[in-house]
């Protein structure tokens, strides 16, 4: 009798001790959104006072309208929407097809290519590809932004699929070549519809990591072409001196981001995960 | 004429060729094209460009003149290169130690079961698919010396007031705490993959031989995930040393310089001062430069390979 009490003693401690420990790891991550949602509902006399304030008295939620009402925001979430969008749907078009092929060829050494793209800095693309834009006379429109994109989008998806169709079996393929049909066929009716997970990791990392761009925006985007993350870095600098608005600003650009990310969680756990132990 | 004649012999090759047996159709390749041709015209063609950039003199507006090496040259006489090379390897350092050490630790508690342990872990991996122009934009307000709360928190536990990222001494370590808060979670995953498919029998023996909780993991928990800390040690390099996002929208180098990293410095060069040659020989190195950090970090693996176990 004393003996299980003991154990039971022992096993409440270490579950204590564990959740203590998990509390410890995610609390600066809690802390810190919570202090971001603060923030932005704020007044400015809330946001400069000492010791800072956690909950006003007072909630400004005209800070998000005023966001959200000012004239150019409408414009550049639809840039955002037309650069994310574009350069994702492109990316799958080509990189779906391309990821089967080279896994069917088993010429994942081809993939080479992708691992240095991946460590390449960014702005290695930039400068070749802003003067030939300017060349092109592009700048000023969206479409060097959807193009320098596909920098960030075709080697995510490309990168995946080749990880994915190595693993779907291959008897299903090989019984529809039997019955006669072609590899466009084969890929189409066959192949593609067991992807549909892989695609959707591949779709949901594209899009995070495009919405995410902010490098290629402050040099290919003008006053009407800004990007979500651009006009946000462009509030910081020139317009906007009060936190309120900043924040909340801030909040809105990442919150489809932070919204995909708990919801389709395991898809980035395995997209990333499987992406890093092979991409290392 | 040479039509009519070369119409027959095709024919004639095609079955000679590809007798029945060996005859194959195109294969995979159809599908690889469409893909090949945005890599080379996205990917390829600006290497090869940036290459050709490198070896000229070249300010946007003017004409190219081709100047050889002399854009190579020049890197180890500017100061503000140098400078900026050295930021960057302190900066890639903590950045790839500190989320290294607290992403194993993180994985071991996440290892465990617990309550709520899939959501807590979607929270967790929050601060790296969050836009980090967002997050910058968060942590500037609050490192801001008199208004922010991070000095508040300092004074509950008794530290006087620090000037973070607004003072040259303290800026590095103020954004290497902003990218170990940003990616320790990915460390975490690859290091939580790895714990899965660890094998239970060691564990067995060393709990019947008494291993206290470090040695277990000292001597069992730590050889087996090598690989995977190696891995998240690679990646973590080369993201670090390419950080360029968190750093601009923070302090664009500043104070000063103090924060100048080659991303940072490269941006100004090409964007700032439309030196594209320049610009384009400070890519070139700086690639050069992850390539050999990499190549560093394999040979670190070669050696400890025997000796961690």
């Amino acid at each position: 009798m004393t003996w299980s009490g003991r154990v039971n003693w022992r096993w409440l401690l270490k579950q204590a001790a564990l959740l203590f420990a998990v509390l410890v790891i995610v609390s600066p991550v809690i802390l810190f959104f919570v202090w971001m949602l603060s923030l932005s509902v704020k007044y400015e006399i809330d946001n400069a006072a000492y010791p800072p304030v956690l909950i006003p008295e007072r909630f400004a939620w005209k800070n998000y309208l005023d966001v959200l009402e000012s004239n150019r925001f409408s414009t550049y979430f639809l840039n955002s929407l037309l650069v994310t969008g574009t350069a994702t749907g492109l990316a799958l078009l080509v990189g779906v097809p391309a990821g089967y092929g080279i896994a069917r060829m088993k010429a994942a050494k081809a993939a080479v290519v992708i691992l240095v793209a991946r460590i390449t800095p960014g702005l290695s693309y930039l400068i070749p590809l802003f003067l030939l834009f300017q060349w092109l006379g592009l700048l000023g429109t969206l479409w060097p932004q959807i193009i320098i994109h596909l920098v960030v989008t075709v080697p995510i998806v490309i990168w995946i699929m080749i990880g994915y169709f190595e693993t779907t079996p291959l008897e299903l393929e090989e019984a529809a070549v039997i019955d006669g049909a072609s590899r466009w066929q084969v890929f189409r009716y066959v192949a593609l519809p067991i992807a549909k997970p892989g695609i959707a990791v591949a779709m949901i990392l594209a899009v995070i990591f495009s919405w995410n761009n902010f490098v290629f925006g402050i040099v290919l985007a003008g006053r009407e072409t800004r990007t979500l993350p651009v006009a946000v870095y462009n509030m910081i600098s020139f317009d906007q001196l009060s936190w309120g608005p900043l924040a909340a600003a801030a909040l809105i650009v990442t919150l489809p981001v932070l919204v995909l990310t708990v919801f389709a969680q395991r898809q980035i756990v395995a997209g990333l995960t499987a992406g890093a132990v092979k991409g290392g | 004429m040479a039509r009519a004649g070369l119409a027959p012999s095709t024919v004639e090759l095609a079955p000679t060729e590809a007798p029945a047996a060996r005859w194959r159709p195109p294969g995979y390749w159809p599908f690889v094209v469409p893909a090949l041709v945005v890599v080379v015209g996205v990917i390829v063609f600006p290497w090869a460009f940036t290459l050709w950039m490198s070896l000229h003199e070249w300010k946007v507006g003017a004409d190219p003149a081709f100047v050889g090496l002399s854009n190579y040259a020049r890197l180890p006489t500017d100061p503000r290169f140098l400078d900026a090379v050295w930021q960057t390897l302190v900066y890639t350092a903590l950045s790839v130690v500190l989320p290294l050490i607290l992403g194993t630790l993180a994985a071991c508690v996440f290892h465990a079961r617990f309550p709520l342990r899939g959501f807590l872990r979607g929270v967790f991996i929050l601060p790296m698919m969050a836009t980090p122009v967002a997050i910058a934009l968060v942590w500037t307000m609050m490192f801001h010396p008199q208004l922010g709360v991070l000095n508040y928190l300092l004074s509950l536990i008794g530290i006087p007031p620090q000037l973070w990222v607004f003072h040259p001494a303290t800026v590095i370590p103020s954004l290497v705490l902003v990218e170990t808060w940003q990616w320790t979670p990915l460390v975490m995953l690859i290091v939580l993959g790895g714990l899965a498919a660890l094998p239970t029998e060691p564990y067995e023996s060393a709990q019947i031989d008494g291993a206290s909780l470090w040695q277990v993991f000292r001597h069992i928990t730590l050889p087996l995930v090598a690989p995977f800390l190696f891995v998240a040690a690679m990646i973590r390099m080369i993201d670090a040393v390419k950080s360029f996002d968190i750093i601009f929208a923070i302090t664009q180098g500043g104070p000063g310089t103090a924060s100048e990293t080659i991303n940072i410095y490269l941006y100004s060069v090409a964007f700032a001062y439309y030196d594209v040659g320049y610009g384009s020989a400070i890519a070139v190195v700086f690639f050069l430069l992850i390539i050999a950090l990499a190549a560093a970090l394999l040979v670190v693996r070669k050696r400890t390979q025997g000796s961690v176990e």
